[in-house]
């Protein structure tokens, strides 16, 4: 059987890879779908949790996290469509009318 | 018909009512008119008055009518109410008659003047609150008349306020008579405090309780009081205002600055006398700031050449004389005085306001010259009038002026010998104001000469009436002969009967006291030759000043200019009066303004716009300057700032 770090250590690396997307990448869908990998990274963990513990409320945890991922991407992908038509660009740097 | 008394200032208020809120359709006749008659009407009403008053016994002749309570405030019990005795009634009677001939003059004098409305309207107002201040029976509402009079003489100084100078002259005659109020205002403070009334009444028969005589109390209120009178009344060291409040229309000068404003003051020492007659030291300020005034500003009306700005010199010397009398402690000499001068000295304005008249508003006596034939009347009645202040008998100066004279010489002959000389100097600058102005070759502008015409009748008759008071006015004071001095004996009850007494302890004292001045001497003992000596010096003195005004304006007329020419010095001070418009403007003006620019420029503008205001606004634009760096606008930074801040969160819990 495979030990328990072993699927924690997996899931703290799919994490990490999407937190340095968030911060490296410049292109907002990229930086979008970072977003989704570590909210997946931490569905990884709620399930090996659920199955390490054999309780169901890790599982009841990623559907929620799962319904919560997909209303935010279809929020995020009209926002990213929005800012498209309005900027032409998906650069975040380009995109800094809060800039002082 | 005393229950009345409330009708007297009341006809003229109506008269303000009339003509300044309804007057805009009046005709000018009819605006004119109404002014005339209100007044004419207060007259009759103060006369039916004394007429009830002399009925009453002489010893109870103080009637105190109540109209309503005004301030009713813990201790502080304040009546619209009215005083009617002796002094108010002499008051009364002298501004309203005299304001009625002053009204009728300027139907006439005005009556081409586009504010034809507004100037009865301020004329009637004035009168109003004169009124209110004779009348008066408490220290508050007497205050509100001072005040009042001294709005109109502001607004009517400055009638033409098209021109500068009128403008100019109206602020300072406000400016300096503020100080004098600050004094008056200080001394009802003071009295309220010590008292805790502010009625006269109360105040006057508590004084004697309340001091023996000379505490520094009684003193500061008197001294107090006595600035205020130095404002209105024009007195050294406040006396600068009047000579330029000759800007305004004649009649005003006449009315205003010569016959009843510039007056309160005098009357408001009188109206005092209980308090003063408490205070030796104030007697003695009065008297010698009242001499002192005299001679001072007679000198400088013997060189000017404008005939208002003499005339407003005069007056100021004449007050110095009616406050010369308070102080010695001859009250009842200061109002006679008071009474007479008012006479005389509203013709001599009314007389030079028709001179101006006629020639088309020259005012400068070297322009004039020869008008004798051309202005007969205006040339008969300014001749009584200068007879009448230069003392000569049996004209109206003569009696009061001369009991001033010998109530000065019984106290102190130094006082009686600045007076005296003060005396020789108004018989002569009156009088080379007659010889410059109606005598001699005329000096006039062809195209003025042209147009000299003699005044209409309205403004003629006015003149003739106060020539008549002129030479009779003084038969109510007539001395030595027992009974005959009624004004005295009409003033004795109110005015501090036992004035004279103390007066003279005052100045027996004193290193300058007449020799016959002691205090274990009674009055009475001064023989009557002594005193009709004294009367034959002061005509004597009178006529050397009528002499040599004729000497050397008629006869030799070459000679004040060479008497020019020999003192210099002396001239040049006299012409420039004294500089004493320049030191005030060096000693108060200038150190005032340049401490209120600083306020301005340095306090103001630097320190509250700058420092505190404009200061405080650019700390936040600075400090918001350096914070704003932290607004990237990348998207990312905040990113990283929340990761930092999650960072921080989960190593707080999970320490």
């Amino acid at each position: 059987m495979v030990p328990l770090s072993h699927y924690l250590i997996l899931s703290v690396i799919l994490f990490f890879i999407g937190v340095w997307g968030v911060f490296t990448r410049r292109n907002a869908i990229v930086i979008f779908m970072c977003i989704e990998l570590m909210l997946n990274a931490a569905n990884l963990a709620f399930i090996t949790f659920s199955r390490y513990l054999d309780s169901l409320d890790g599982q009841v945890f990623v559907f929620f996290v799962m319904t919560v991922a997909a209303a935010e991407a279809a929020v995020g992908l009209g926002i990213i469509i929005a800012l498209y038509r309005n900027r032409e660009t998906l650069n975040v740097d380009d995109i800094n009318l809060m800039k002082w | 018909m005393i229950d009345y008394v409330w009708l007297v200032p009341a006809f003229p208020l109506i008269g303000v009512l009339l003509n300044g809120l309804a007057g805009i359709r009046f005709p000018k006749t009819l605006t004119g008119i109404i002014g005339s008659a209100m007044i004419l009407l207060s007259f009759l009403v103060s006369c039916l008055i004394l007429a009830q008053v002399l009925q009453a016994d002489p010893h109870a002749r103080v009637f105190e009518i109540l109209l309503y309570r005004w301030i009713p405030c813990g201790d502080l019990q304040v009546n619209i109410g009215f005083l009617v005795d002796a002094l108010s009634l002499i008051m009364m009677l002298t501004v309203s008659g005299v304001s009625f001939v002053i009204h009728v003059y300027s139907v006439g004098y005005m009556h081409d003047d586009p504010g034809f409305r507004r100037y009865f309207t301020y004329l009637n107002l004035f009168v109003f609150f004169m009124l209110i201040l004779v009348s008066a029976n408490s220290f508050l509402l007497m205050f509100i008349g001072w005040e009042g009079v001294g709005l109109c003489s502001y607004l009517l100084i400055g009638f033409w306020y098209q021109k500068k100078a009128p403008a100019d002259a109206g602020k300072k005659a406000f400016i300096v008579n503020r100080i004098g109020d600050y004094g008056f205002l200080l001394a009802m403070m003071l009295i309220f405090v010590v008292f805790g009334s502010l009625d006269f009444l109360p105040v006057f028969q508590k004084a004697p309780q309340f001091f023996k005589g000379g505490e520094l109390t009684v003193t500061l209120i008197t001294l107090l009081l006595f600035v205020g009178a130095c404002g209105k009344s024009a007195q050294i060291p406040l006396y600068v205002w009047l000579p330029d409040a000759m800007e305004g229309p004649t009649p005003v000068s006449a009315l205003i600055h010569a016959a009843t404003m510039v007056t309160a003051g005098v009357y408001m020492v009188a109206r005092c006398s209980a308090l003063y007659t408490l205070a030796p030291l104030s007697m003695q300020v009065v008297a010698i700031v009242g001499a002192l005034t005299a001679i001072f500003t007679a000198s400088i009306a013997i060189v000017a050449n404008d005939i208002k700005r003499v005339l407003a010199y005069s007056t100021i010397s004449q007050l110095g004389y009616m406050f010369l009398a308070c102080g010695v402690g001859s009250f009842a000499a200061g109002i006679f005085h008071l009474m007479t001068h008012a006479f005389f000295k509203a013709l001599l304005f009314l007389c030079a306001g028709s001179v101006m008249h006629a020639l088309s508003g020259e005012l400068d006596m070297r322009k004039m010259g020869g008008l004798k034939s051309r202005l007969p009347v205006t040339y008969m009645t300014f001749f009584i009038a200068c007879l009448a202040i230069a003392g000569i008998p049996p004209f109206a100066g003569f009696f009061s002026k001369d009991e001033i004279l010998w109530n000065a010489f019984q106290k102190s002959f130094l006082l009686w010998a600045v007076a005296a000389f003060a005396a020789f100097m108004t018989a002569f600058y009156m009088f080379r104001a007659v010889f410059m102005t109606f005598y001699g070759t005329s000096r006039m502008e062809p195209e003025v000469e042209h147009h000299v015409h003699e005044s209409p009748p309205v403004m003629t008759v006015p003149l003739l009436i106060l020539a008549v008071l002129s030479v009779i006015g003084g038969l109510v004071g007539i001395p030595l002969i027992p009974g005959w001095n009624r004004i005295h004996d009409f003033l004795a009850p109110v005015v501090a009967g036992h004035a004279a007494e103390v007066a003279q302890k005052v100045y027996s004292g004193l290193a300058f006291a007449s020799e016959g001045a002691s205090a274990a001497e009674p009055l009475a003992h001064h023989s009557a030759g002594l005193e009709l000596l004294m009367m034959g010096v002061s005509v004597a003195i009178g006529l050397a000043g009528i002499i040599t005004a004729y000497y050397l304006y008629i006869r030799r007329p070459e000679l004040p200019d060479k008497i020019a020419g020999r003192f210099k010095g002396y001239y040049h001070l006299l012409t420039n009066k004294y500089f004493v418009d320049e030191i005030y403007n060096a000693l108060v003006v200038e150190p005032l303004k340049s401490i209120s620019t600083f306020l301005w420029k340095g306090l103001d503008e630097q320190v509250v716009d700058g420092a505190l205001v404009n200061g405080s606004a650019a700390l936040v634009k600075k400090a918001s300057g350096l914070l704003k760096y932290v607004q990237t606008g990348f998207v990312q930074n905040y990113a990283l700032s929340i990761l930092f801040g999650l960072a921080v969160i989960l190593y707080v819990i999970m320490k």
